[in-house]
């Protein structure tokens, strides 16, 4: 308690000296948070706005027939795992709409609404109108309504290749952010779906996706593996995106290295303040030793001095570093617009920083500490 | 040969370019509850005697017993806690820590062996800044006290744990001669009130007069040894 005491004092004593070094350890660990933080947010925006709302991981059929059978069996095992966070089974097909002498090819995938919603978000995309809620309605993409003009309630021929023609009505209008799929989808139920192309039971798809998107890979292993059916095929957002995953593994090894080379400068920062602290502080630490304190409780000082530095330093860092992050997003949007970053805020990558820093800093103090060893108290006194 | 500190065959030398040999065959003893000068010129070898004597210096031949125990043998820790508990320090540069207030600079060697001061020692303190005249600086840190008031602050810092022995190396160096008196007259009245042995290297003969006991060093040697009361 005597150390952590004199620590304290040391410290206090000497105000400027201690400020300007909360003031560096505070810097460094801001932006060790705001590049961890940020990057994270980065990856994070990229990954979601990227892959959207669209499934991680998607089942389908492995063969020449485009079917699933028993596919109950898969939504089963699907159902049961824990890492899944929302599947729908699809049954999907091509169609045409036809405008004027054009015929306009479209994709009719047929859902179970509330499942569907779970992986696309599509209540929050319909614009006008209501989700399909009875068999033969339809909902259209924005791209298509305006090509189309229509309005809810309206009618909409499909002719479907080998199954003729089939009429739908339209219950409302979505916008997905995703032209393409603006202009090409349509949203149904399955039955609708299984009825127009002739699928009887059987779907085209079961789709789903997982509570940790970056765990898609291994779910999807676990999955085929626990089916061991050859006749279908799991894909993983992962294995189709490998670019993309290299991107942000890039990202991922500069935001790392960056903290490490901050990590070192405030391990360097402390142990040289604390270094000439030793020879600033040596007359006490031997006049304390020619008292009786014992070696290592004269070491333990400038232990606690780096622990303190680093407790102070690290928690005014991370005020200023979540300060920093979210002064950031509000100077790059505009009042009104989507922030050009969403912010996910890690709350294990704050506590891991701030531990690392802390058990840094103490660390740090060792340098000084095994100097002040060698102090020899004659020396102070003769020296006076 | 009997004493609270006793000296056997002390030789010193220092080890560099070229050997220096500083103390010569000291065999010294002294009683318990004696007022002791040791004196002689600078480089006389008077201060390192002092430092082996606290055993923050050790000798390169010879023994040195504290209380009937050969300090030789002892770990760097056993030194530190028989130095805090039996020894108390009075320096010429008082080397008071400046951090601290004169209470708390005086309380120190007791919050190296107890973590939180006792009532006692507080009212130890207390007595002691009474008797040293110094109540009024007991909250001023150390650089706002006069060169006497900091001087006084580290005897009563020396005597906090009631050691069996003050060390005292040149006390009243940096003192005026009003003051080096009254510093000299609070040495008697300890060592009278307490029973404290003290041993007290000073090249100034007006501060060994006021002892029982003057040994003078010449090159090492011990060239006197005069015991005023016991003739």
């Amino acid at each position: 308690m005597l150390a952590l005491k004199i620590a304290i004092r040391f410290l206090t004593h000497g105000r400027m000296q201690t400020i300007l070094i909360l003031f560096g350890i505070a810097i460094a660990i801001s932006i060790q948070i705001f590049v961890g933080l940020l990057i994270g947010s980065l990856q994070r925006t990229i990954v979601d706005r990227t892959l959207g709302s669209s499934p991680h991981i998607t089942i389908s059929s492995a063969n020449d027939v485009p079917t699933i059978r028993r596919w109950q069996q898969i939504v089963y095992e699907v159902e049961h795992n824990n890492q899944v966070r929302a599947f729908s089974p699809s049954a999907t097909g091509n169609a045409f709409i036809e405008k004027g002498n054009k015929n306009l090819p479209v994709l009719v995938r047929g859902f179970p609404f509330s499942n569907a919603d779970q992986i696309y978000n599509i209540s929050d995309a319909i614009y006008d109108g209501k989700e399909y809620r009875t068999c033969r309605e339809v909902l259209i993409g924005r791209e298509l309504r305006d090509e189309l003009e229509l309005d809810v309630g309206d009618k909409l021929v499909l002719s479907v290749p080998r199954s003729g023609t089939t009429t739908l009505t339209v219950s409302g209008f979505y916008d997905l952010g995703v032209a393409s799929i603006n202009k090409n989808w349509l949203f149904t139920c399955l039955d609708t779906g299984q009825e127009i192309f002739d699928y009887g039971n059987r779907v085209t798809s079961i789709e789903l996706t997982v509570k940790d998107l970056f765990q898609a890979d291994t779910v999807s292993r676990q999955l085929g593996k626990k089916l061991n059916n050859d006749n279908i095929m799991i894909e993983n957002w992962k294995d189709q995106n490998e670019e993309l995953l290299s991107g942000l593994e890039g990202q991922r090894i500069s935001s790392a290295i960056i903290q490490i080379v901050i990590i070192a400068s405030v391990v360097i920062a402390i142990a040289s303040v604390l270094a000439i602290s030793v020879l600033q502080k040596s007359p006490e630490i031997g006049i304390l030793k020619a008292m009786g304190i014992n070696d290592f409780n004269a070491s333990l000082i400038f232990i606690y001095e780096g622990f303190l530095l680093g407790l102070v330093g690290s928690i005014a860092g991370l005020v200023l570093g979540i300060g920093l992050l979210y002064a950031f997003i509000a100077f790059t949007t505009s009042p009104g617009e989507i922030p050009i970053i969403d912010i996910y805020f890690d709350y294990g990558f704050v506590v891991r920083s701030w531990l690392v820093a802390l058990i840094v800093a103490t660390l740090a103090g060792v340098i000084p500490a095994r100097k002040s060893l060698k102090l020899n108290p004659i020396d102070v006194i003769r020296e006076g | 040969m009997s004493g609270i500190i006793q000296l056997k065959q002390v030789n010193k030398t220092y080890h560099g370019a070229v050997d220096l040999q500083v103390l010569f065959d000291i065999n010294l003893s002294f009683e318990a509850g004696t007022c002791n000068a040791i004196t002689g010129v600078s480089g006389s070898g008077k201060t390192t005697l002092l430092n082996i004597i606290s055993t923050l210096d050790c000798p390169s031949h010879g023994d040195v017993l504290i209380n009937g125990k050969l300090v030789n043998e002892m770990t760097k820790n056993q030194l530190a806690r028989l130095r805090n508990e039996t020894i108390g320090f009075v320096f010429q540069f008082h080397h008071l820590l400046p951090e601290f207030t004169a209470l708390e600079n005086v309380l120190m060697p007791y919050l190296i062996k107890r973590w939180r001061p006792s009532l006692d020692v507080v009212r130890r303190a207390d007595e002691l800044f009474e008797m040293l005249e110094i109540t009024g600086i007991k909250h001023s840190l150390s650089t706002r006290m006069s060169g006497g008031q900091q001087q006084r602050t580290a005897i009563a810092r020396a005597l906090i744990n009631t050691p069996k022995i003050i060390l005292a190396d040149e006390p009243t160096g940096n003192l005026d001669s009003e003051t080096t008196a009254k510093i000299c007259q609070v040495f008697r009245a300890i060592n009278q009130r307490y029973g404290t042995t003290f041993i007290i290297v000073t090249h100034n003969y007006l501060v060994a007069e006021h002892t029982d006991r003057i040994i003078d060093i010449k090159d090492g040697r011990i060239i006197s040894d005069k015991k005023k009361n016991y003739g």
